[in-house]
């Protein structure tokens, strides 16, 4: 049997912003969803299943939280999936999403992914005191950052390059109305006066925690052809590695590279910087922009950093990087990695508003999670193959 | 659909508590017998699922660290449900559907001891105004016995009845925790644990794990002599709150098994995931199994439990029994969250 | 979206509740493995046990008790000296939860000498803008009344004085 053609027809993503004191996590998903559906010009009735996914259950203290969420997602008598890959979740559920249509299972699948990390503390969930490990890796940036400045060695990339994509990423944030953060008075010298908070990691060239969920509607290829502005899936693909191992490389780690390869295989693209006409990449620490354009490919080794310096990721480049302002300006977790894979789909279908990249015709969407050893992506086209 | 087997099912003994050993220590050498025995690798197989969940480990990310010694090198493709493992196979059964590879490894595991279990899945419950309650899992599961009980569809010696067979059942099983022989009368006669539960009617809390290697086509007849061909699985959700619901009837089940094609045949044996017996009675009245099917010969989720792995279990068992010859046709089943709120239906048959 | 309250009569002069707290407090007893427990009670006696895969003959410390890139378990149990490099590090500038040092203070990953993997390890006795890729350090412990099966026996890491390592010995163990 062979994998059939799947599009993405309906498209919704919440306001996101540090508490999102005004709904409960069933409110969030529910307007998230809601938003797709109306996107899609469904009801829940049109819906054959859904695929949840989000980060671990303790950041709301809910073991298994979908199970909850089953009326208000309208999953009642229908199949229900929840995914659970790390920070690159929200990638992996659109994916197990679209898969269930392109193995022919089902005709139409709402995924909703998900972060409310103000309903408990994302400090306490990610440092639950743990025997035989001591406390010496002071959160995700500590872990991150010795990676960034092995990059920095080894690319002889200069310092500034950070401070230039948190820039680039906070003022496209401006055109998304969508996003947590809305710095209007934001400048390269703000962002490079802001505190070292894990050297060489700057407090501007760090995500905030948001609270958040987005959603799509995936359909078959009659739902993609009726729907006339669906946005086509060319390829998927999901890698894993170990989190540490003898000899791994964490700057430029094997199963990103695979991961790109297989995705771009799938989609028939040969030259990638030509034909990618967007991505929107996970970069929760600015200097993972120029580290992620070489493991993906769009730069050579080393060379990544200089995408950035002359502007070719700026929303007027030849590859405009993260035009909605990226996790750099909205990261509720759990649902980060579908807002980038929403984000692509709706640029190929140029409902993107003022960050829209005119002409956009095939995006790729990425992310990435754990110690950088999950990857998760998928292109998509405004035209349908074939 | 394209046709997919269980070809390897392997399980770790099932133990109240495995000491000295840490999830890691407990999954590696189920995997290791699958790779043994069928020839593949992390490397060779497929696509990799796994099922578990962090609430049970007590730490974010649990599941990390077990895919960590599989050898996941070089890359693989890879992905996990916080769910039981019967959903990561549905997961791993649907990529093998889309037709571009043949296997997939499937792995739970399930380490109750370091917590107490029935707190622990309190914390599945709403969390506004249910959770807050603290509502532990056995009384739970009361409630529901209860509303059966007095719909008059079942009797607490029919309670029992499954607890003597299901424990029964379990003598013939090496892996189980909980075998034995015991009466009805002597059940009966036993104090309340959870009214109207007893001590008998409930599960053993466990630690265990499990792993299946699935396989399209030739490579699964290359694989297994006689493979466990998967003929239909199907999954589906009820609402969350106790009260909306009948909680004497199962209907996610009763339709998953309408999807899967229960009724297209007859049934030899089934392996129902009902980690209480009264939930066996529903289960199989759900699945309109009649008197003649030999259910959980295994002993079933009452000879142990190992939560997010005793639903995969139930798949593999019954697949092991046909892969045996002992049955042509089997259903299995596994549940999740409280009182049968989820419910995945799963026929097998050998060829011929 | 929402449902407009004020349709409903009889919720006319309620204030919603804006959130609710429920504590949670859930008691876990992990268990070491067997592995661990072997490296935790001989860090105890203040040795560096490490386990040697025997199939790549890469030595990990802490042990794992199987090796991540040959899924076998890591039988062989080699000692390992308390010296190392620093092949990577953050300086950190913000106080984190549950943290009790001074900023700004190094995060280093450190490679043991003989070990194939760094492990992270705080960086003292040297200011922190010193601290460079490719510093010699040893282990500093706690007393030894004061030593129990943790890796917090090792209080710190602070350099030895040795010329620093040659980047070949540690570029691909980042």
């Amino acid at each position: 049997m062979a994998k059939q053609l799947a599009a993405i027809v309906g498209i919704g993503q919440t306001n996101h912003t540090a508490t999102r004191g005004d709904v409960s996590i069933a409110g969030l998903v529910r307007e998230a969803a809601q938003r797709a559906l109306a996107d899609a010009e469904m009801t829940w009735d049109d819906i054959d299943a859904v695929v949840v996914g989000k980060a671990p259950d303790f950041f709301e203290g809910v073991m298994m939280p979908e199970l909850y969420l089953a009326d208000a997602l309208g999953c009642v008598g229908k199949p229900l999936l929840r995914v659970h890959t790390a920070g690159s979740v929200g990638g992996s559920t659109a994916i197990v999403a679209a898969s269930l249509v392109q193995a022919g299972i089902h005709e139409r699948v709402l995924t909703v992914a998900f972060e409310k990390q103000s309903e408990s503390e994302a400090m306490w969930a990610l440092s639950l005191p743990m025997p035989f490990s001591p406390p010496l890796v002071a959160g995700a940036g500590g872990f991150f950052a010795p990676h960034i400045r092995a990059y920095m060695h080894r690319s002889g990339a200069p310092p500034h390059i950070g401070c230039l994509v948190a820039l680039k990423d906070r003022q496209n944030a401006l055109k998304n109305p969508y996003a947590h953060l809305h710095e209007h008075d934001v400048t390269f010298e703000k962002i490079e006066e802001s505190i070292m908070l894990w050297d060489p990691i700057r407090y501007s060239e760090t995500c905030p925690s948001s609270d958040g969920a987005a959603a799509l509607v995936i359909s078959n290829e009659a739902g993609g052809d009726a729907n006339g502005n669906a946005a086509w899936i060319l390829g998927t693909a999901m890698r894993s590695e170990p989190t540490m191992f003898a000899g791994r490389d964490a700057v430029n780690p094997l199963a990103g590279q695979q991961c790109a390869d297989d995705v771009f295989a799938q989609a028939g693209i040969k030259d990638r910087r030509a034909e990618i006409d967007v991505a929107e990449i996970y970069v929760p620490f600015s200097w993972y922009e120029p580290m992620w354009m070489e493991n993906l490919g769009f730069a050579a080794q080393g060379e990544g950093w200089k995408m950035t310096e002359e502007g070719a990721t700026a929303m007027d480049g030849d590859l405009p990087i993260n035009p909605s302002g990226g996790v750099l300006s909205t990261n509720p977790i759990g649902a980060s990695g579908m807002i980038r894979f929403a984000e692509s789909a709706m640029q190929v279908r140029g409902q993107a508003g003022e960050h829209q990249i005119d002409g956009a015709k095939t995006a790729l969407g990425h992310a990435y999670g754990g110690g950088s050893q999950f990857f998760a992506m998928w292109v998509v086209s405004g035209n349908k193959p074939g | 659909m394209r046709d997919v087997a269980v070809v390897a099912f392997a399980q770790s003994k099932h133990e109240r508590r495995i000491e000295g050993y840490n999830e890691i220590e407990m999954m590696m050498p189920v995997v290791g017998e699958l790779w043994e025995r069928t020839g593949l690798s992390a490397n060779t197989v497929g696509f990799t699922c796994s099922g578990s969940t962090d609430f049970l480990a007590g730490q974010a990310f649990s599941f990390v660290t077990i895919l960590d010694a599989i050898g996941p090198w070089p890359p693989i493709s890879e992905s996990h449900v916080e769910a039981d493992g019967a959903w990561a196979l549905y997961e791993a059964w649907v990529k093998l559907q889309m037709g571009e590879i043949d296997s997939a490894l499937i792995y739970s595991y399930g380490k109750s001891s370091p917590g107490d279990l029935p707190k622990v899945l309190t914390t599945q419950l709403e969390p506004y105004v249910t959770a807050p309650l603290w509502p532990d899992a056995v009384s739970i599961a009361g409630l529901q016995a209860r509303a059966l009980l007095d719909s008059g569809k079942a009797t607490e010696a029919d309670l029992a009845e499954v607890a003597v067979r299901s424990r029964g059942n379990a003598k013939a099983n090496p892996k189980a925790q909980l075998a034995g022989d015991f009466t009805v009368e002597q059940i009966l006669a036993e104090p309340y644990l959870a009214n109207p539960l007893r001590k008998h009617d409930c599960p053993p809390i466990t630690d265990g794990a499990a792993a299946m290697i699935i396989a399209a086509g030739d490579l699964a007849r290359e694989l297994c002599e006689r493979p466990a061909w998967i003929r239909g699985i199907d999954h589906r959700v009820e609402a969350h709150a106790l009260g909306v619901r009948d909680l004497t009837d199962s209907p996610s089940t009763r339709l998953a098994g309408q999807k899967a094609g229960v009724g297209d045949g007859k049934i030899d044996i089934a392996e129902l995931h009902a980690p209480f017996t009264h939930q066996e009675l529903i289960l199989a009245d759900a699945l309109g199994l009649g008197d003649d099917v030999a259910v959980n010969p295994s002993g079933g989720a009452l000879a142990a439990n190992p939560v997010m792995a005793a639903g995969l279990i139930r798949i593999g068992e019954a697949a092991e029994r046909i892969t045996a010859g002992g049955a042509d046709r089997a259903v299995a089943h596994a549940t999740s969250g409280p009182c049968l709120q989820q419910n995945l239906v799963c026929v097998l048959e050998g060829e011929g | 979206m929402g449902i407009d309250l004020t349709t409903i009569p009889a919720l006319a002069d309620v204030e919603p509740v804006r959130s609710t707290k429920t504590p949670l407090h859930l008691d876990y007893e992990y268990t070491a493995g067997a592995a661990s427990s072997r490296f935790l009670r001989a860090v105890k006696e203040k040795k560096l046990m490490g386990q040697r895969c025997p199939k790549c003959g890469k030595v990990y410390l802490p042990p794992r008790g199987a090796c991540p890139t040959d899924g076998v378990p890591t039988t062989d149990e080699v000692e390992l000296p308390h010296t190392g490099t620093v092949t990577t590090f953050c300086v950190v500038n913000v106080p984190f939860h549950g943290q009790q040092m001074e900023i700004p203070y190094v995060s280093a990953n450190v490679l043991v000498d003989g070990a194939d993997l760094p492990l992270f390890g705080l960086i003292q006795e040297m200011p922190a803008h010193d601290v460079r890729m490719g510093l010699r350090v040893e282990a500093v412990w706690k007393d030894d009344d004061e030593l129990e099966t943790s890796l917090e026996n090792i209080k710190w890491w602070r350099p030895t004085g040795e010329p620093d390592a040659d980047p070949s010995t540690y570029e691909g163990q980042m």
